[in-house]
Formats: C-alpha cells, structure tokens, sequence
C-alpha cells in the first residue's frame, strides 16, 4: 500500500525481501545500509535472535530523492526465512508494494526456494495480493558458491512470471541495488497506471 | 494501484494534526504519534525531535500485528489497546478504525486514566477523518472521476536519477 502525502508531499513504498532461511535477505539490507549516504539513511532495526537469525523482522528506511516534486520514500523489511516462522512472515507482507524473492543459487537450497516461493503465494494471498500480478523481482544470491546452480536451472525452476533476474552475491555488493532498482522501477511504474 | 491506496491531502492531514496537536495538550503527553497499520507514519505531535519516529512507526506497526495474530489465536477480533509501562516513560497504543494506530508517549506529569479518556475522545474524531479519506478515495476509483494522479508520466529517466544514474 503506497502512501502518498499530499501535505508533505511524499511517497512512501513497502519493499519486502522474501525467500529460505539463511539465503541473504538480511545481508541485502546490510550492504544498502552500509552503501547508502548517512543522511538519506535511517536506523537499521534487526530483530533478531543471539545467533543473529532474524527472528520478526529487519527494517530501513531509505530516503530516495524526489519524482514529480514528491520525495520518494522506500521502507525495507526483510521476513524471517525459517519456516516455523511463518505467522510473522504473513504479518510483514501487509501492505506491501512490492517483493524480492532472495532465491539460495546452491544446489542443495532449490527445495527450499521453491517451497519459499509457495509459501509467499499462500502469505500473498491471504493478505489480499496476487504474487503473478504484484510487483516481483528474483534474486539469485550467492552466485558465488562452487554449488552454485546454472542459471538455466535456477531460472527453469524458480522463475514463473516473466519477472526480471538479477544475479547476485549480496555479502559483496554485487547485484544488490539492481534488485532494488528493479523492484523500485515496478513500483513506481504502477503509480503511473493508477 | 492498489485500491488499498492511502492518500493523504493537506486538508485531511491538517485536520488529523490538528487532532493529535490537541490530544498531545490535553493528555499531557510527551509525544503523540499517528501511524498506519501498516507501519507508515501519517502525523505526529509534542517534543517529535526526541524519538525516530520511522522506526517507532514500523515496530509499533509489527507489535500490533503480532497482538493481532495473538488475539486471533485465543478467539478475539483485536486487542484495541496495548499499554507498556517502563521507569519513566509510558507507551499507550491504540487502534483506530481499521488502518490507523494512536500512540501516546507520556511520563509522571500524566496518568494512565487522563491519557485513556483523552484517546478516547480523540479516536473518534479521527475515525470520521479516515472515513472521509476513504469515502473520497473511493470516488476517485470510480472511472467518471476527474481526479488526476500527478504520477501519470513518470519515465523511466526519472527512476534512474533516485538511483544517481
């Protein structure tokens, strides 16, 4: 649900990272706080466990500039990724504008995107959205790893909609603000069609 | 977009202000927030410059929505108010209608029955104003509306200048 202030002249768009425990949708976030100019950045909030698994969610604003004389506002939240976790999972999906599913390139991770994948269309849909008609982009994290699946592979098995493909290694910046530009172009993007 | 759609306009969120402006005198309250449910920040009122208000804003959302899921789970429709008491400072959170969330900052120079039944007051006041904004954006989705979106002609150039391309 975009938000837009005609008084303070704002938008502001919900942004949810999605996908398997452990696949990097906290490093994601991590990485756009380091990068990001202190000054259009606010708190990084993580609530996460001792281990550091996420155990609600991590959330950041981030101040984006102005379109149309608005300033563009993007808040970012990442689900808990373990699979118990799925009544917090469903909360964090209300309202939101737009989804980047964090898909593990390993190998032996396919299972769990794809069950991830399932789940966010039963958590999309109980929220009221359509996970084919919502703005959606598919990262493909840890392009890196020697388990890494082709992208024939990964793109066989995980992609569904036509929905752009970023490849990535998030824990060094590679891929991680085309993902988010990509999911920003589709959000903005449906603005226009309104 | 999404017929879910919040738009605020300066004589709505002038009113809401106004509204929180009073509750924040009247209560004696440190701070007064008004937040979407869905974790946006709509208004606030009192010494604002003391608290990150996007990050209350955003865990206030996800503390009502997980009382939500726990009203649920014992058979409730929703917990309307939730109150934490802390050594100095007090948080009361309050749900109005159906979107938005009331939260009252307040230490000893105020009390737990002067914030409820100034809330209480104010809720209703606020109700009728998100009644409105949804009347009006009801309206606007009907296609005889004339309402233009000044979002009508972004291109994709304006996208890459937010990212500094």
């Amino acid at each position: 649900m975009t938000f837009i202030n005609y008084a303070s002249r704002e938008i502001n768009c919900k942004i949810v990272y999605y996908g398997p425990g452990l696949c990097g949708k906290t490093t994601n976030i991590q990485w756009i706080y380091e990068q990001a100019n202190p000054e259009k950045r606010g708190k990084l909030v993580s609530l996460a466990t001792e281990t550091d698994r996420t155990l609600f969610f991590d959330f950041l604003p981030l101040d984006m500039g102005t379109i149309k004389g608005f300033k563009v506002r993007f808040h970012l939240y990442t689900v808990p990724g373990q699979v118990f976790y799925d009544a917090s999972r469903k909360l964090i999906l209300r309202g939101c504008d737009g989804i980047i599913f964090v898909a593990d390139s390993q190998r032996a991770r396919m299972e769990a995107n794809i069950e991830s994948i399932a789940n966010l269309a039963t958590n999309l849909r109980e929220n009221g959205f359509d996970i084919r008609t919502i703005p959606y982009v598919l990262q493909f994290n840890k392009r890196d790893m020697p388990s890494a699946a082709s992208m024939t592979d990964l793109e066989r098995l995980l992609r569904f909609r036509n929905e752009p493909m970023v490849e990535a290694v998030a824990n060094q910046g590679i891929g991680v603000i085309d993902t988010l530009k990509a999911a920003a172009r589709q959000i903005l993007m449906e603005l226009q069609r309104a | 977009m999404s017929k879910l759609d919040l738009m605020l306009f300066e004589e709505e969120y002038n009113l809401l202000q106004e509204i929180i402006g009073r509750l924040s005198k009247d209560a004696s309250a440190k701070v007064v927030f008004l937040v979407d449910k869905n974790g946006q920040q709509i208004a606030a009122a009192g010494d604002v410059k003391s608290i990150d208000a996007t990050s209350l804003a955003s865990l206030t959302a996800g503390n009502v929505a997980a009382t939500d899921g726990l009203a649920k789970l014992i058979g409730e429709k929703e917990f309307s108010l939730l109150f934490h008491e802390g050594e100095k400072d007090n948080l009361h959170i309050s749900i109005v209608g159906k979107r938005g969330i009331l939260v009252v900052i307040f230490d000893q120079n105020s009390s737990l029955a002067l914030v409820r039944l100034r809330v209480k007051k104010a809720s209703r006041e606020l109700q009728e104003i998100f009644d409105q904004v949804e009347q009006r954006a009801q309206k606007e989705l009907d296609p005889g509306s004339r309402f233009e979106s000044p979002f009508s002609e972004i291109t994709d150039e304006d996208i890459d200048r937010l990212f500094g391309d």
